[in-house]
């Protein structure tokens, strides 16, 4: 029920005109790409990717030629397991020690613990940027950078302070009689940690390993920074941002790899968007 | 009552996650302020240099420039767009679709949102068959096709359009449930007294969604402030379109700059310090 439906000044065909708009301007360019991608490139160069409706049903113009000259010429599919290997260490590290410390904040007991939640809050004033060279200078001594252990401990280190915040406000929203409850029992700290607090959290944590996963995959930034340039390692996005360079007006393979990399990241959204909305709504981005 | 607990329980819980803060946060922000006043290599200190180039030379105040034009209209878009659409979507039978839809670029790679612009500003030149969507149209109706990354300043808004594209869904979203959870009651009250729409709006809806609005119009803020990788696939700062985070990548790498990139770094630092302040403060209001 809105305040609009009160008084109907406003007509309701408007509304439906407006939204359906937005709609088409927020779906079009995307479609464009995916109708590009299976073009094949002598067309995709000298016509509109729109020429297809024109005969939607001649299959012939369509191919999948520009998705096998990706993966195997174009670096993708290599690209796509480095953002896989990334992705997974980068996700699931944080959201651990982020439970921990989140738990540990919340449901301990102990002194310097007021000092630690403010210190953890006011790192996510701290932009990545600030990091960048001397965190470079210290992995190129290491020998860390253009490494996967190298970038699953910093998307630990930039991903905690938000993945804390959230869950800590989460953990402390549970009720007290429960821990108490099994205090009393008998269980150990770890008991209640594993048995209780993880398992009620699971909503929490499904939110949390949806945005850092999603944040991860899509990162490019923190990648170009301490990968250097080893197109090894690269992940999509890293693999996509050099193709626009090298290939600036190959269309045909700059909208497969495009789609290439952005296919998982649409599956998990398309298939979880209720745990994502509901990560997005407990705290908001931080990068 | 929480667990009272000696010294180990807390090393174990909380250490490795203050470790990894220290390292990856604490010491290299520290390290990042003492670099900014030192030499390209860290090794002799120069003053105030760094901050002398980064307020005076005409790339960084193109920078800033350019950063600024995104302040404004990056935010006020998307803000006000996020508004009016959680407002709209709210009316029509297909609200999830529509937010669906309209929320879809959040999930994709900045990375890959700019190929998807990039191609639809696509240009040929008068003449030639355009390929690009927007070109296709300016010529349909009888117009010359721009090249809009390479005209400067419509590139900027071109660009600007790309961030509008991926981040009203995210204030969509959570403005559309801010305005939700405004009691009809209010709403109705309001209505009794004789208020119009307009007199609703601003003197009922905006002020309940205040909390809301204030979050995202900060996220926003720092977001614009961080922009980077929509510049970087779809002009790279050529034209006339480069911003700060930018500028600092190509002072990083390009030229090998140690020290000028930590004074950019301390200059974002600064700007985004007050705006993360309220950012948080209004979160953890929502909390308690």
């Amino acid at each position: 029920m809105s305040w609009l439906r009160i008084k109907r000044k406003l007509p309701l065909i408007v509304v439906n005109i407006v939204v359906i708009i937005a709609m088409i301007l927020w779906i079009v360019p995307t479609l464009g790409l995916l109708i590009t991608s299976f073009r094949p490139a002598s067309e995709v160069a000298y016509s509109g990717w729109w020429t297809v409706f024109s005969s939607p049903l001649r299959f012939t113009q369509f191919t999948i030629e520009n998705y096998q000259n990706v993966l195997r010429t174009g670096g993708m599919a290599t690209a796509f397991r480095n953002s896989f290997i990334i992705t997974v260490g980068g996700t699931l590290i944080p959201v651990f020690l982020a439970a921990l410390a989140a738990f540990g904040l919340s449901r301990l007991n102990f002194s310097g613990q007021g000092f630690f939640y403010a210190l953890i809050v006011m790192m996510l004033v701290v932009p990545t940027q600030m990091t960048f060279v001397p965190v470079l200078k210290l992995y190129n001594r290491l020998s860390l950078s253009g490494t996967f252990v190298g970038l699953w401990l910093v998307h630990t280190g930039y991903g905690l302070p938000f993945a804390i915040f959230m869950l800590h406000s989460f953990f402390q929203s549970l009720p007290n009689d429960l821990f108490e409850a099994a205090h009393i029992d008998g269980a150990s700290i770890w008991t209640t940690f594993v048995r209780l607090a993880l398992p009620l959290s699971i909503p929490a944590l499904a939110s949390l390993v949806i945005f850092q996963f999603l944040f991860v995959w899509n990162d490019l930034l923190v990648a170009l920074i301490y990968l250097g340039g080893h197109e090894s390692v690269a992940p999509l996005t890293m693999r996509l941002s050099s193709l626009v360079g090298s290939h600036g007006q190959d269309w045909h393979v700059l909208t497969a790899a495009a789609f290439v990399s952005m296919i998982v990241p649409l599956i998990v959204f398309f298939s979880l968007q209720k745990y994502f909305v509901r990560g997005l709504l407990g705290g908001a981005v931080k990068g | 009552m929480k667990r009272k607990t000696g010294f180990l329980a807390p090393v174990f819980y909380v250490g490795p996650a203050v470790l990894f803060l220290l390292v990856f946060q604490v010491y290299p922000a520290l390290q990042t302020i003492r670099l900014s006043f030192m030499d390209r290599r860290s090794v002799n200190f120069v003053g105030l240099d760094n901050y002398k180039y980064v307020f005076t030379s005409q790339v960084m105040l193109r920078a800033f420039k350019n950063n600024l034009l995104w302040l404004v209209f990056f935010t006020a878009g998307t803000v006000g767009l996020g508004l009016l659409f959680a407002i709209l979507v709210d009316r029509v039978k297909y609200e999830s679709v529509a937010k669906s839809i309209i929320f879809m670029p959040m999930a994709i790679s900045f990375v890959g949102a700019g190929v998807v612009w990039k191609f639809m500003y696509s240009y040929k030149p008068s003449g030639a068959e355009q390929i690009g969507l927007l070109n296709q149209i300016l010529v349909v109706l009888g117009f010359e096709p721009k090249g809009w990354l390479l005209q400067s300043p419509l590139n900027n808004f071109a660009l600007i359009a790309v961030g509008l594209w991926i981040w009203t869904g995210y204030c969509m979203v959570i403005l559309s449930a801010a305005y939700k959870g405004i009691p009809r009651e209010l709403l109705e009250a309001g209505q009794v007294d004789g208020a119009n729409e307009l007199e609703l709006f601003w003197h009922v809806i905006i002020p309940e969604m205040k909390p809301a609005l204030s979050v995202v119009i900060t996220t926003m803020l720092v977001n614009v402030l961080k922009i980077f990788d929509i510049i970087y696939v779809m002009t790279n700062g050529n034209f006339g379109t480069e911003v700060i985070a930018n500028r600092m990548f190509k002072e990083m790498f390009q030229f090998a700059n140690t020290g000028r990139a930590s004074a950019i770094a301390v200059v974002l630092f600064l700007i985004i310090i007050p705006i993360m302040y309220f950012n948080i403060r209004q979160k953890l209001k929502g909390e308690a």
